[in-house]
């Protein structure tokens, strides 16, 4: 509205200028709360692990540098195949449970049956536990000894690692198609869209949308959870650490697998907060509080 | 007359944009003052700035004479005591009517459940909502649900209400039941900062119209000497544009 000239020539006031000093008195205050407070907090959380009587030998098994060092370029090896199945995984992943949520929502008369088995796949993959949808799969299907069926154990454990995951995918999709308003729907078909097309232009991009977070949020727990395919005796980073553990009986590689995790993963879920800070704030541009 | 709300100079920016420029203004107890003016002229940034959803960059807003930009201030007090009505209703949709009413007499003024109950009982009644008190908001038509949100901010005796374009969603149908309400406030001696689009209600209740340009007031004066008789070449311009629209 009104730029330029006037904007630059004005000074704060006296009154001004005190209440930004006393702002500034508060957030200096609140500065010196929080890192008292920090410091005694995790000052006493040190002081009780090293002061714990086995804390010499934890560190020697579980922190030592030089063998960490050591195992590193192995575990890394085995982060790749961690990364590679989650992205190939990720991949089956969206199609399959996007399949899903579609079929489950359609009222089509037609689609009945496969309605029913969408929901009975969604039951099973989603309530059973991963650990054993893998053991299944992964020594189940070769043991079928049906010809053409790979036995290949990477593939057996991105098989069952796809299976769970597209139903609980499913369900997030699913949850964002229900949470948009019958009147977007209204709108739509009164325009003369099909209820095909409302799906397509109107419902699914904005159910997309608004589980964009929850979603990246299960992308972060299938990078972790490819880990435990190391059972079927896939070389993963968890399983490299395993070999080398288990030869020297010094734990150092689990902490180093576990850090290279963290090194994926921390980035990722602070770049998800800001995928959803942003899009609430654009959202909600009006009437933020 | 006590003066309950008083701003002076008051500065806010958004970005480069000024909204209000040194702004002053003061509203007496029982008095409803009208603020005017095309969108974007800072009315709504104004009410929003004496609730405190802004922090202000300059200037002094009082309540009852303590002021309220003190930034050692309590927020939460200071909203207690004010009253605000949106645009948008913003009733909370999870809850009934009846549940809108008396949730912040209940869990912010401490005031018993069943006290609260019979309290929102008796508003609902006087505007004629008695049968809507268990339905949820979705089920209300949009003047019903304005009705509902200004017994919401009626609920906890505000010292001021503020109503921002309370009318401005709804079809002129339903203005009507919506401002009949504001009159009967007006009446009761609530003291109240509206802003509005119309402007023959203005003229009803208004003791002070306020007109807003470019974040300042051009004008002020009664009813009478602004919207009948504008001395400003702005003022004259803003009013035959909303006479043109039909709203006058």
């Amino acid at each position: 509205m009104l730029n330029g000239p006037d904007q630059q020539a004005w000074s704060p006031s006296s009154r001004e200028l005190q209440r930004r000093n006393v702002r500034r008195q508060i957030s200096r205050k609140q500065f010196t709360i929080a890192g008292i407070s920090s410091v005694l907090v995790l000052g006493a959380l040190y002081t009780l692990i090293i002061t714990s009587p086995g804390w010499q030998v934890v560190k020697e098994t579980f922190f030592d540098l030089d063998y960490g060092r050591e195992v590193l370029p192995t575990v890394l090896r085995g982060l790749v195949v961690n990364i590679q199945l989650s992205f190939i995984g990720g991949f089956f992943i969206a199609v399959i449970a996007l399949s899903l949520a579609l079929i489950r929502t359609t009222k089509s008369p037609a689609l009945t049956p496969f309605r029913f088995l969408a929901t009975a796949y969604v039951d099973i993959f989603r309530g059973a536990p991963l650990l054993l949808i893998i053991l299944l799969v992964g020594f189940g299907v070769p043991a079928l000894r049906l010809a053409g069926l790979t036995s290949n154990v990477i593939v057996l454990g991105t098989v069952a690692v796809v299976l769970t995951y597209s139903a609980y995918v499913a369900e997030v999709i699913r949850s964002g198609i229900m949470s948009i308003h019958p009147s977007q729907r209204a709108a739509a078909r009164s325009l003369g869209l099909t209820s095909g097309q409302t799906m397509r232009f109107v419902v699914l991009p904005q159910a997309i949308k608004r589980v964009i977070p929850p979603l990246l949020n299960d992308f972060v727990s299938l990078l972790k959870d490819t880990g435990l395919v190391s059972i079927l005796g896939v070389t993963d980073a968890v399983r490299a650490a395993q070999i080398n553990a288990s030869r020297t009986f010094n734990y150092t590689p689990y902490v180093v697998s576990a850090i290279l995790f963290l090194l994926i993963t921390i980035p990722l879920t602070r770049y998800i907060d800001r995928v959803i800070r942003r899009s609430t704030a654009k959202q909600n541009s009006e009437g933020a509080i | 007359m006590s003066n309950v709300l008083e701003l002076v100079n008051v500065r806010k920016s958004f970005d480069s944009e000024l909204v209000l420029n040194d702004l002053s203004l003061t509203v007496k107890e029982h008095t409803a003052t009208v603020l005017i003016g095309a969108s974007g002229s800072g009315k709504s940034t104004l009410l929003r700035c004496i609730n405190l959803l802004e922090t202000i960059d300059d200037g002094q807003i009082f309540l009852d004479g303590q002021e309220i930009s003190d930034p050692l201030i309590s927020v939460d007090e200071v909203r207690r005591k004010l009253g605000m009505v949106f645009q948008s209703f913003n009733l909370f949709p999870h809850k009934t009517v009846l549940e809108n009413i008396t949730l912040s007499p209940i869990k912010v003024h401490g005031i018993a459940p069943d006290q609260a109950r019979d309290e929102a009982m008796v508003l609902l009644k006087r505007f004629d909502l008695t049968d809507k008190a268990d339905q949820y908001p979705d089920r209300l038509s949009g003047g019903q649900q304005q009705r509902v949100a200004i017994i919401r901010s009626l609920a906890v005796n505000p010292r001021v209400l503020l109503l921002d374009e309370i009318t401005s969603a709804l079809d002129p149908v339903l203005v009507n039941e919506v401002l009949s309400i504001v009159r009967d406030l007006k009446h009761d001696g609530m003291t109240m900062v509206l802003a509005t689009h119309e402007m023959g209600f203005a003229t009803q209740v208004a003791d002070e119209v306020c007109f807003l340009e470019s974040g300042l007031i051009l004008e002020r004066g009664s009813p009478e000497q602004v919207l009948k008789n504008p001395q400003d070449a702005k003022t004259k311009d803003f009013l035959k544009r909303v006479h043109e629209a039909g709203r006058l």
